[in-house]
């Protein structure tokens, strides 16, 4: 874990959601699936991102401006400066035979790395609209599903479930693909295991995601 | 000299933010092992954040025998947060604590339900079963907070921490439901501020109890206010969230606010908001050193 105060590259939209390209300066991309907190402007806590793509000296986040500290992260525009402390958690493991990439809306953020980290495997997913799912071009080898169909509607056997998403589709994923990774998401205000706020109750344990996660086996 | 708030740092999971305090104060501890409250337990407010943790615990036994000997190997004197459902519970605890610098009283959590006991009351059960130094942590949600400080200075405490958060409700912009699984949490953050230096303040003129100042300190100045106010000391809460170096940033900022003033020591800048002069006190160095 590292702090350290970036400029912003670019702000690109992608479909509703805006892809975030700071430069890396002494950060490590971490492992796919871990996350950093992203200090927005105006707001007195971080949020957390996971690593969407790590070219060469950048670091780079889809969010979704879904809230005050989502939105304030949307409108930072090339050479604005923000506070990043990363990376953090648990990411997934890449040692999977046959990957198969499961995602849902803005649960698509880490694909981009992890697609690449894992040589480009299928990738199925949802999302509520079509100018959502403008996000899945950054994401190698996707088949898209738009609501009302499901990802859980296609997902085959066979393979070893990496999927990222909302609740009930993690849920969803995992009663079909035993053994899937799934990476959680819960509100926390710190990233590194001080506040407690991201505790959540898995398998009748509770576990801090931000230490303990956010990536979980689902057995 | 820097502290943490109790239950803002975990010491082993972020063991360079706790070497950098001069005491790391750990999250409290109860009698039997709590979940906590349900999820969602934190929320941004106005200037603040709320949090309704609820006092998640691993409980007293298991932090005595996993917990606390990690947290001893840190380096770092160690301050231990006290919570109960009575006081016989803190009292048990306090019991069982040695080869630390100190124990926290936590009398004031704004999640849980509280001891029928008063805080004086608490603190003269547990004054009876340890010698370590007993601080008082003090709700500000208190008509007369310097009221609970002379209780509990004339129960035996030996110091006070100032101010715990304060009951505080957020509503989702959209569906106007309170965030919080809770409803009701603690607010924390650079809102409690003012509230935490009027309670300084109060306190310090009330006893001659040393006195860890907290509330909403996100920087070297805002420190330097809590010990004008008459704290002895400072600790950090929501700002390490945000920024897991805060205490060494936090340092140099009041050790530059300090020379800025002409101020030599730490020591010099205490009491100096009061028109008179403060009652002299007792240092703290008695509750910082490390007794390993």
């Amino acid at each position: 874990m590292r702090r350290e105060r970036v400029r912003v590259v670019a702000a690109e939209p992608v479909g509703p959601y805006t892809l975030l390209r700071v430069a890396r300066g002494g950060l490590e991309t971490g492992v796919p699936g871990q996350f950093f907190m992203l200090e927005a402007p105006g707001r007195l806590l971080p949020r957390p991102m996971s690593l969407c793509l790590g070219p060469p000296g950048e670091l780079a986040f889809l969010i979704d401006p879904i809230g005050p500290g989502t939105r304030a992260l949307c409108a930072l525009a090339r050479g604005d400066e923000l506070a990043v402390v990363g990376p953090l958690g648990n990411g997934f493991r890449l040692d999977v035979g046959r990957p198969l990439l499961v995602g849902g809306g803005i649960g698509v953020a880490p694909f981009p790395f992890l697609s690449e980290a894992l040589g480009r495997p299928p990738a199925l997913l949802g999302f509520r609209t079509a100018y959502h799912a403008e996000a899945a071009a950054l994401v190698p080898n996707a088949e898209v599903v738009l609501e009302p169909e499901y990802v859980t509607a296609r997902l085959r056997g066979g393979y070893d479930v990496l999927a990222c998403g909302p609740e009930p589709m993690l849920e969803a994923v995992r009663a079909l693909a035993p053994g899937a990774q799934l990476a959680w998401e819960a509100p926390m205000a710190c990233g590194y295991g001080a506040c407690y706020g991201c505790a959540v109750e898995i398998d009748g344990e509770w576990k801090r995601l931000c230490v303990e996660g956010p990536v979980l086996r689902a057995a | 000299m820097l502290l943490n708030a109790s239950g803002c740092l975990d010491a082993l999971t972020a063991p360079e933010t706790a070497r950098a305090l001069d005491a790391f104060v750990t999250k409290t501890v109860t009698p039997l092992p709590r979940e906590g409250n349900a999820p969602v337990r934190i929320a941004e407010a106005e200037s603040g954040m709320l949090n309704s943790i609820g006092l998640a615990n691993p409980g007293r036994e298991r932090f005595l025998a996993d917990v606390l000997p990690r947290l001893r190997e840190l380096g770092v004197p160690i301050w231990v947060s006290v919570g109960g459902f009575s006081a016989g519970d803190y009292a048990e605890t306090c019991e069982q604590l040695e080869g630390i610098a100190a124990i926290e009283l936590n009398l004031s959590c704004p999640n849980v339900d509280e001891a029928p006991e008063s805080a004086s009351e608490i603190v003269a059960t547990c004054r009876d079963r340890t010698a370590l130094p007993l601080f008082a942590k003090l709700s500000p949600a208190a008509w007369d907070i310097a009221e609970n400080a002379r209780a509990v200075a004339a129960a035996g405490a030996d110091g006070l921490s100032l101010v715990n958060t304060i009951r505080g409700l957020a509503l989702d912009e959209r569906t106007l439901s309170p965030k919080l699984g809770a409803a009701v949490g603690g607010l924390s953050g650079p809102a409690l501020k003012p509230i935490a230096l009027a309670a300084v303040y109060a306190c310090s003129r009330a006893v001659d109890l040393p006195i860890v100042g907290m509330g909403g300190v996100r920087s070297g100045r805002d420190a330097l206010e809590l010990l004008a106010c008459g704290a002895s000391a400072v600790a950090l809460g929501t700002v390490l969230f945000a920024d897991p170096e805060a205490p060494s940033r936090v340092r140099a900022e009041l050790a530059a606010e300090l020379a800025a003033r002409g101020l030599e020591r730490l020591e010099d800048a205490v009491g100096l908001a009061h028109a008179e002069r403060l009652l002299v006190r007792k240092p703290l160095d008695f509750a910082v050193k490390a007794l390993v």
